[in-house]
């Protein structure tokens, strides 16, 4: 069975992003960009699904401009077999990346696509939805748990209130969330091995696909900042100011 | 306008969910945008009058819509989505919350119904621009759909819960939708038994992290929530090592709370856990480093031992 990981190049998690002060977006200058961490832990799975026998191959794909083929790279050194870069000169919509991820499994014949749960700088939380709505597969979200059964996937994923155990009949979609997997780092020679893995380039025009605008975002603005409060010096005190100057407590 | 508003809602079979009852005042205000458009409830599952009684009661709510089937008493979003996309038509508005529930089946209407979908609403601006966080809360952006059907789904904390109003009773109509066959089954689930007020709807949260060393410690955690009737949340590190169960999770990829009163207990303040509380009225942070990121957010920070702090807090409290 292949393996179909998509992947997304975002800012780095330990950033503090600004927003720019016209409200056009956020300050992206000089910022370290690094693999979504969910879609880290998706490559780490697949990986795994591979070193267990239950995966042929690992391909990963990313939609985004030149730079994302360093995420790439960074997946093919951890044990992703091979590489597809869709090239795009601007972020795509959730709706028109499952529209090419959908071309992508088709052509690919991929058994399973494995997504994060959501990316770290948009929180959309939609693609892999998205995906398996288009290709009338079954999905499963936030999986805390993978394993493969001949013809079916056997997930445990993360419910409000709990966990929910899931069996999905193959080809399937699952995103990925955090207690999945703790990824591994690339070794120095798997980052030389990684170079010469294959990455082909493509295109939404040369997969035939029409990007559609459903929303615009008109300004990015900054949240209203919480500003630091006092610093009491007992426990006396702090009672004292929950009772009569916060009024939170009784 | 002829357009109609739905909420799909999310319930235990007997009542609404806090997270739907806050989606209603969600809808009711794009209502307000919309020239007063209104608002359908659709009940999905294996549905018995005492859950429609509860919810046609709701002042917002218009007409309930039921769709009963034994089949939908486990609500998979591959079943629901291809459902509730066949009775569309009508719909300007599709919401639902931005629970586990909305968030696993909005998406996939969407895309059934080949448009967008915005995430996590905090904010109804007009009938089709709103605001949503990103980048962990640390950016809003206000986003204007183009979309003939606009879905999304709602902020819980965001939102003020709907009322009930006694003397009110919503139209009710029961439809027959066909259930489709499906390539899931559901194995087996596994519910968080607990007798404190449910996270994300409780006035008082009270949380602990990595400083609060381990599981046995959570008892302490757990006898000052019980003296402040409080829920339980944790950091993703409190989390990650064991000490409490996943669901209790605050932060970006967990719940979002927005209680009277947060109390942080041995939490850094990381950007994720921030972005999970940081729109309560009041907090308080419990740390022994003078420097953690957490009391740059906290109305009232106490430096100390919280072995030595909350016992002592709990006894005066």
């Amino acid at each position: 069975m292949k393996v179909l990981v998509a992947i997304k190049r975002v800012v780095d998690p330990y950033v503090k992003v600004r927003v720019k002060a016209d409200g056009s977006g956020i300050e992206d200058a000089n910022v370290k960009m690094t693999m979504n961490p969910f879609c880290e832990i998706a490559v780490e799975e697949a990986i795994r699904l591979k070193e267990a026998g239950a995966a042929d191959e690992v391909v990963v794909v990313s939609i985004g401009d030149e730079s994302s083929q360093e995420q790439l790279r960074s997946a093919l050194a951890l044990g992703a077999d091979r590489a597809i870069h869709v090239d795009v000169d601007k972020p795509c919509e959730p709706l028109s990346v499952a529209k090419t991820l959908k071309v992508m499994m088709d052509k690919e014949q991929a058994g399973l696509v494995l997504l994060g749960k959501q990316s770290i700088d948009t929180d959309n939380n939609q693609v892999a939805q998205m995906l398996a709505a288009l290709t009338e597969r079954p999905q499963a979200t936030f999986a805390s748990k993978i394993t493969i059964d001949g013809e079916y996937v056997e997930v445990e994923r993360e419910v409000d209130g709990g966990l929910e155990r899931l069996k999905l009949a193959l080809p399937a979609i699952v995103s990925t969330d955090l207690r999945l997997n703790e990824p591994r780092y690339a070794s120095l020679p798997n980052i030389m091995k990684a170079k010469r893995k294959p990455m082909d380039k493509t295109t939404l025009s040369e997969l035939g696909i029409t990007e559609k605008n459903s929303q615009t975002v008109v300004e990015i603005l900054s949240p209203p900042q919480r500003s630091s409060g006092i610093k009491v010096a007992s426990v006396e005190e702090l009672v004292e100011k929950l009772r009569n100057e916060a009024k939170v407590i009784e | 306008m002829s357009d109609r508003i739905l909420v799909i809602a999310e319930h235990d079979g007997k009542v609404l969910s806090s997270a739907s009852r806050a989606t209603l005042s969600a809808a009711q205000q794009v209502s307000n945008h919309t020239d007063g458009a209104p608002v359908d409830l659709l009940l999905l599952g294996d549905i018995r009058d005492e859950l429609v009684q509860s919810c046609s009661v709701y002042s917002a709510v218009t007409k309930v819509v039921v769709v009963s089937d034994p089949r939908l008493s486990v609500p998979l979003s591959e079943r629901l989505a291809p459902m509730i996309a066949a009775m569309a038509a009508p719909y300007s508005h599709i919401l639902m919350s931005a629970s586990s529930f909305g968030k696993d089946l909005s998406p996939r209407l969407a895309a059934l119904l080949d448009v967008g979908q915005l995430s996590d609403v905090t904010v109804i601006e007009s009938a089709d621009t709103v605001i949503r966080p990103i980048y962990a809360g640390n950016a809003l952006a206000r986003v204007t759909s183009h979309d003939a059907t606009i879905v999304m789904t709602v902020r819980e904390s965001a939102f003020d819960k709907a009322e009930v109003n006694q003397d009110y009773s919503a139209e009710i109509e029961a439809i027959d939708v066909d259930v489709p066959s499906i390539n899931t089954e559901l194995l087996g689930q596994v519910v968080t038994e607990s007798a404190r007020p449910e996270l994300t709807a409780a006035n008082v949260v009270v949380s602990g992290g990595r400083g609060v060393g381990s599981k046995e410690n959570f008892a302490l955690v757990e006898s000052l929530a019980d003296r402040l009737n409080a829920a339980i949340g944790a950091s993703r590190a409190a989390v990650d090592a064991g000490y409490v169960s996943n669901d209790l999770q605050v932060g970006q990829t967990g719940k979002i709370v927005a209680p009277d009163l947060y109390i942080a207990i041995g939490i850094s303040g990381a950007i994720q856990h921030v972005a999970g509380m940081k729109e309560s009225k009041v907090v308080v942070a419990i740390n022994s480093d003078p420097d953690a990121p957490i009391f740059d957010v906290a109305d009232y920070g106490l430096v100390g031992d919280l072995f030595t702090i909350l016992p002592e807090l709990i006894e005066a409290i």
